[in-house]
């Protein structure tokens, strides 16, 4: 038996944190503080993972899952007003029933937990193995790049599905009648703001840049660099009161970063199966260099997709602008 | 009591959490939030599966937890566009009808 980690207790008060945190944020009346609680729920869990040694894990969940989502939130709550209750609730009687049940399933899944096999090897030596075929030497990299590089792959092919949804959706909308999707009352404007972007846009693109360069040799990579890049975009659009720039250009450059991580993810599979490997196997003396394409282009999609999630409108198309601009002179 | 337990149980319990709350919550927004918790259970539950007590942990759920970061987030978002359209639609009816 080894003596006793002094992280324990550490570790018992930030479990404890966590949980009071999450079911703070879901009972929670006010939904801006919802919001709120969400987000520092999302960085208390990230500290837990870089307990748990899954620093990797813990940028995603800090940059992501509680950065971006807690943005989409607080710009929906915008866009709303405030939540809306459904006119029917669910009956006492039922929420008791499928709280037993949720309770039921929770304990069997805590029991199979405890009966799996712990501190095996797992995939651990397998993944040492061919370390240095991969052409990077942080192993998580190697292992979305290289190894199971199909997942990653899949998963640029999801978010690009996600923007197009998203703009689907809004060109449902009557904007005769709704509101305009855009943010008007949020501009990031003024001599503060403007100081303020002028000193945060540059050093958001240069972390955002060293996280997916230092992604080959330490924990970072694509999506974490990516996300810090989409916060730059996101403040960008905020200064422009929540807007896409309204330039004949921005279409067609918006479109190109949304596809370019699918494009040449793509491509460089399909030309390592012509090079003789099979579709997404480098030959080994070439990895880095791909990987390092991939990487950089999938940031750059992964920062244009997010920000284009967060606005959740299309920028309007050239032919428009070029009409407004010859007729009137709104801005 | 180690770390594993503790975290363990924490990933358990955040899943039972958001699972309950995206049932009964009476706000469609508040539910994308659940099941947003519900997923951060289940990604504790895998990074507890590739914690080793010594260091080292095993990289291949570590990336399949970045995945699943990603996809979420992706889907919160069309999720929450439905629940604008779904406001912007409703606005636009109570319009209609004075």
């Amino acid at each position: 038996m080894s003596p006793p980690d002094p992280y324990l207790l550490l570790d018992l008060g930030l479990a404890a944190t966590i949980l009071v945190l999450a079911l703070a944020a879901l009972r929670q009346r006010d939904s801006f503080t919802m919001a709120v609680v969400f987000i520092l729920f999302g960085l208390l869990v990230a500290l837990a993972w870089v307990r748990l040694d899954a620093p990797d894990v813990a940028l995603a969940e800090a940059a992501i899952g509680a950065g971006v989502t807690g943005a989409l939130l607080l710009r929906t709550l915008r866009h709303v007003g405030g939540e809306r209750r459904d006119p029917a609730p669910v009956p006492r009687v039922v929420a008791g029933m499928l709280g037993l049940s949720v309770a039921g399933f929770a304990t069997l899944g805590g029991l199979a937990l405890m009966a799996t096999p712990r501190h095996g090897t797992g995939l651990i030596p397998a993944v040492a193995a061919r370390m240095d075929q991969s052409g990077v030497e942080h192993p998580v990299t190697a292992v979305l790049l290289n190894f199971r590089a199909y997942d990653t792959l899949l998963e640029v092919v999801v978010v690009l599905a996600a923007v197009m949804a998203v703009w689907a959706i809004d060109r449902t909308i009557d904007r005769a009648a709704a509101p305009l999707p855009y943010l008007p009352g949020v501009a990031l404007r003024g001599p503060i703001a403007g100081a303020y972007l002028r000193l945060v846009l540059p050093a958001l693109a240069l972390i955002g840049a060293y996280l997916v360069w230092i992604g080959a040799y330490s924990p970072g990579g694509a999506f974490q660099g990516g996300a810090v890049l989409a916060a730059a975009g996101v403040l960008s659009a905020l200064a422009r009161g929540g807007r896409w720039p309204r330039t004949a250009a921005t279409m067609p450059l918006l479109r190109g970063s949304l596809v370019l991580g699918v494009v040449v993810f793509t491509g460089v599979g399909i030309w390592a199966a012509v090079a003789g490997g099979g579709v997404l196997h480098y030959p080994p003396a070439q990895a880095k260099p791909l990987i390092l394409l991939i990487e950089a282009s999938v940031a750059l999609s992964i920062a244009a997709t997010l920000t284009a999630l967060f606005l959740g409108h299309m920028p309007q198309p050239a032919a428009r602008i070029a009409l407004r601009k010859g007729t009137t002179n709104d801005t | 009591m180690t770390p594993e337990t503790i975290y363990g149980a924490t990933g358990i319990a955040l899943f039972a959490i958001g699972l309950y709350h995206a049932l009964v919550l009476p706000s469609a927004l508040r539910r994308i939030v659940a099941l947003n918790v519900a997923s951060v259970g289940a990604g504790f539950v895998m990074v507890i599966a590739a914690w080793r007590p010594g260091g080292g942990a095993d990289p291949v759920p570590h990336a399949l937890v970045i995945t699943g970061i990603v996809v979420l987030v992706a889907a919160t978002a069309v999720a929450l566009a439905l629940v604008r359209a779904l406001h912007d639609a409703d606005t636009t009816e109570t319009d209609d009808t004075p």
